[in-house]
Order: C-alpha cells, then structure tokens, then sequence
C-alpha cells in the first residue's frame, strides 16, 4: 500500500514551556494540494519545519513519504521552500538555482525556471539585492527543481504582489498536475479556497477543522441585503421556513441561513414588499473559510 | 511561457558532482567578497612587500627569506580561519547550512566541499605569495613537501578552530571575534617579528598558539632547510585533533 504523502498523529512541539503543537492529527494524500491554515503563532511552521525535519518533537508519530522525517533517503525526493531566507547573501539568482540543480539527478533546466518564475532579467542579481517577492520565487524555484514528490511551501506567498502570487498558484497548480504532492501553510482564505484538495486549519496548535474547501465552507448558502436598520427580524422569522435564521450585523446588514431555494427568496423579497422595504446589494453566497474560521475558533484569521 | 516538466523524477546526484559544484560556489563567494580578500591576499602581500623593502626588522640575512614563511603562515590562517569563521557563522544564521541540510548534498559533502575550497584558495594564495617574494629576492631553502606538511596541519588546526567558533557563536560575534584573532595572531604569532624578540616569560605561550608554531615550523624548513620541524609539527596536530573535535560536537546547524 503506498504511504500517504504526510501523516502526523498526536504532534507536540514545546518551546520552553509554550505549547508550539499540541496534540495535531493530520494526513496528506499524494498528489493532493493540502493547505494548513492559521493565523500566525498557530503551529503552521513548526509542523511544517517537523516534516522537513529541521526540528525534533516531543511527542506523536510523523511519517513523510512513509519515512520519518530527516531520513536521508527523503533528501532528494522532497523540494523544501523555508517561510525566508536559506539563500547565499552574495549568490546571485541563477548561480544558486544551477547550484541546487547540481545536487539532483534529473533537474529542471535552471534558465527556464527562472524564466517561468519571471526572474531572468534578476539572473546575475545577488540575493540580497532582490525584493522580498523575487527572495520567495527564487525558494520557490530551488524548492522544485529538482522535480520533488512532495513540495513543502512555507507561506510562499506571503509579501508578494498580486502578479507574482498568480505566477505562484499557476506553479502549484502545474506541479498538481504532474502529480507533485504539495503542502503549504498560509494565512490567506483565497489561497486555500483556491489552490487546496484539502484544507486543514489549525489554532493554538490543533486542528479545528480540515476537509475540502466545499466541504469546509458546506454546501450551506447565505442570502444577504442591505435595507434600513432596525427591521423586525422576528416578524420575518415568522415567514420563513423553520430552521431558519436571521441576524443582522453591522446595522442594516441582514443575513438570513437556511435552505436558501427559489421560495425563501421569494418569501423575504414579498415580505420586504409588505413592509415597504427597499432591498438593496441581494445576493446568494456560499460561506468564506474565513467566516468558517471565525466560527471555529471566535477569532479573525489575521 | 515555458512549458516545465514537473512530473517527480527524483534522484541525488553523485556525489563528485554535488561537491564539485558546492566547492565551486564557496570558491567564487570567497574571490568575490572584499573584505576576504583584503585578509587573504592584500595584507598579506602588502606585509611581504613592505617587511622585506624597509629596513624595520633586525633579521641574520635577507629580510625576505625570513619574512616570506610567516607570511605565506598568516595568509593560510587568514582563510582557513578568519575567512572561513566568517562566512560559516553567517551561512549559519541566514539558513543556508539548513537549507543545504535539505538538499541531497550531505553533511559530508557539504564539509569534503568547504576543504576543497578552503585548498584551493590557500593554492592560489601559496602561488601569488612564492612569485611576489620569488620577485624580491627570495631563496628558499628545505623540502617543499614539508612545507606542504606543515600547510595541511595548519589548514586542519585553522579550520577546526573557525568551526568551532562559527558553530557555537552569534555571526556578529563570530565576525568581531575572527578579526580581532586576525589581528592579535598578525602581531603575535611570529609573522613578521620574531618569537625570540619577545619577553622569555611569554615566548613558550607564543610558540603553544597554532600561528607561533606554524610560522616556526615553516620558518625553520623554508629559511633554515631543516627536515620536518617535529616541535610545531605536534603542536598543530594537537590543535587539529582538539579543534576539530570540539567543532564536531559542539557545532549547532542553525
């Protein structure tokens, strides 16, 4: 049977006497994208760094690639992109991706790398003189060159402009494709949605949640409007089928949660008509990770 | 846009190759970096030049076969030790050496590269340093090879004493530490002024430092034309074999 890409049971990681991990279960599938997400301090990066085996654990079982972590036998098979930094102050861009492809057997051609990253006219740059955003595409480069099972991405998008953080989906997407399995922590609720087969939040060092974005975010829809302030949601409540709710928050932001079809639509638009309310911005949402997270853990992501 | 294969094709590369390419990158990082090379090449030449020119030292026959060992002594510390501390301790706290530690290079490679380059440099220091004193008149005397001999267990005795430093101390500390050793060892160590001009009280303690007994050793092969200088020979073995164990075990990886 082959070994799932990652597999973790019961993590504790302590600094002293903080709590990093505390107890996390996770599995990562192969060839999925899985994307651990949390605010910051949440345990994102010391499990990541646990994987790649650059920190010790405490307590629990870690498995990558069915090996433990640090395994030499993993050295070659799996691509690692640290949060910052790893890179030669003085190196310049294209000598430390011809570098790192000299220590593979079957590496990608490092000039059309650094052309897919959009780094070629940064080639003879030393590393410290590239923004933070060319800094993290040339990790992101060394990290897959040479053609990894399993990528471990460390926020890879985090300071980066919007162009770049397109340029760097585009490269996961690709590497899914191939059938490169990905792991990579971020706090963005886009990047989740839109790059991950499975998203796994954690918080305060647990796993809160984890599955599919659709899965995450539920097959749940909301209706939302703006009108006046201080409608009598009660009234409304009255009309609507049972299992339903209301609120509203801020003033004069109405949601109502529910089996949202084509009559609940029509029973809040008739009885905003019976009321002589204008509604205004009506629309059908599903819920964001982020309201999936404020419900988790009661807190905002970032 | 170029298309890119991604499909996983994962392998090592032999390990010639992972070295080579390695000790080719600390190679140009060392020629590259001003201040290394200030330490490396300048000085010393500037001290070999300068010492054998003016009439400042009180030396038995010419003052350039007496000041080109110790200089040829200093410039081998200057990289094995000052230059390799330096850019260690900072590979270190930049993440380099772990980032490294997740390549297929292993730490074997990573420490049979850094020798490599530390060799190769210190070759090309011996080359420039024998032409300029070749230049200004010197004649060596001795056994080249023992020179050689002396070179390695210097090379061994530097490099474990940068190690130990870079894998134990901050890389500002260890830059601060590495220059001023640089500089004490520079008046110290025999280089350009004798040991035998020192106070007898402090002149054994000289000639216990790696520089005291490397710039003796070399000094009695190259101006004297002894045989292999067993004194300094086991004073830089011991340094070697202590240096490099502490480093060994002491050395943090971040």
């Amino acid at each position: 049977m082959i070994s799932p890409a990652v597999e973790i049971t019961g993590l504790v990681k302590r600094y002293g006497r903080t709590t990093a991990v505390d107890g996390l279960t996770l599995r990562c599938a192969r060839g999925e994208v899985t994307a651990i997400l949390g605010p910051n301090g949440a345990g994102k990066t010391s499990t990541i760094e646990i994987c790649e085996g650059f920190l010790r654990f405490d307590a629990g079982s870690v498995r990558v690639l069915g090996l433990a972590p640090g395994d030499p036998a993993l050295r070659a098979r799996v691509g690692v992109m640290p949060q910052s930094g790893g890179v030669p102050q003085a190196i310049r861009a294209s000598e430390w991706l011809r570098l790192v492809s000299r220590f593979h057997a079957h590496p990608l051609p490092p000039a059309a790398l650094l052309d897919r990253l959009g780094l070629t006219e940064h080639a003879r740059t030393p590393f410290r003189r590239l923004s933070g955003g060319q800094q993290q595409r040339l990790s992101l480069a060394a990290a897959v060159i040479g053609r990894p099972e399993l990528v471990f991405l460390d926020e890879p998008t985090a300071g980066l402009d919007p162009q770049a953080r397109h340029a760097c989906w585009e490269v996961v997407g690709e590497l899914r494709s191939a059938g490169v399995s990905v792991v990579l922590t971020t706090h963005y609720m886009d990047e989740a949605e839109k790059l991950a087969d499975q998203v796994v939040i954690i918080d305060r060092g647990r796993v809160v949640a984890g599955g599919s974005p659709a899965t995450l975010t539920g097959a749940e829809r909301q209706l939302r409007f703006r009108a006046r302030p201080g409608l009598n949601l009660d009234e409304l409540l009255m009309a609507l089928p049972p299992g339903s709710a209301a609120k509203e928050s801020p003033a004069g932001h109405y949601i109502i949660e529910g089996l949202v079809d084509p009559s609940l639509l029509a029973t809040v638009t008739a009885w905003c008509a019976t009321e002589g309310v204008t509604t205004e911005d009506l629309s059908i949402e599903r819920r964001t990770l982020e309201d999936v997270f404020l419900e988790l853990t009661g807190r905002e992501l970032r | 846009m170029t298309t890119l294969d991604f499909s996983p094709a994962p392998g090592a590369a032999p390990l010639a190759r992972m070295v080579g390419a390695q000790a080719g990158a600390e190679i140009r990082a060392m020629l590259r970096n001003g201040e290394q090379l200030l330490l490396t090449m300048i000085i010393p030449v500037l001290l070999l030049v300068g010492f054998s020119k003016a009439p400042l030292l009180n030396v038995a026959g010419e003052r350039v076969d007496f000041v080109a060992p110790g200089v040829l002594a200093l410039a081998i510390m200057s990289t094995a030790f000052t230059g390799q501390a330096i850019a260690t301790g900072f590979e270190r706290r930049y993440g380099v050496l772990k980032r490294l530690g997740a390549t297929p290079l292993s730490r074997t490679g990573l420490l049979l590269a850094k020798t490599l380059a530390v060799l190769a440099v210190e070759a090309l220091q011996v080359v420039v340093l024998v032409l300029v004193a070749l230049a200004l008149g010197w004649s060596p005397g001795g056994n080249p090879v023992w020179a050689a001999v002396l070179i390695l267990l210097g090379t061994a005795a530097f490099s474990g004493l940068g190690l130990l430093m870079a894998g134990t101390l901050r890389a500002e500390a260890t830059l601060a530490g590495a220059n001023l050793v640089y500089l004490v060892m520079l008046g110290l160590g025999g280089v350009v002024l004798p040991l035998s001009t020192y106070p007898g009280s402090i002149r054994p303690v000289l000639e216990f430092l790696p520089l005291g007994a490397f710039t003796d050793g070399m000094r009695a092969v190259l101006a004297e034309g002894s045989g292999l200088p067993w004194g300094p020979v086991a004073v830089l073995a011991a340094w070697a074999v202590v240096a490099l164990t502490l480093a060994a075990r002491t050395f943090r990886w971040e």
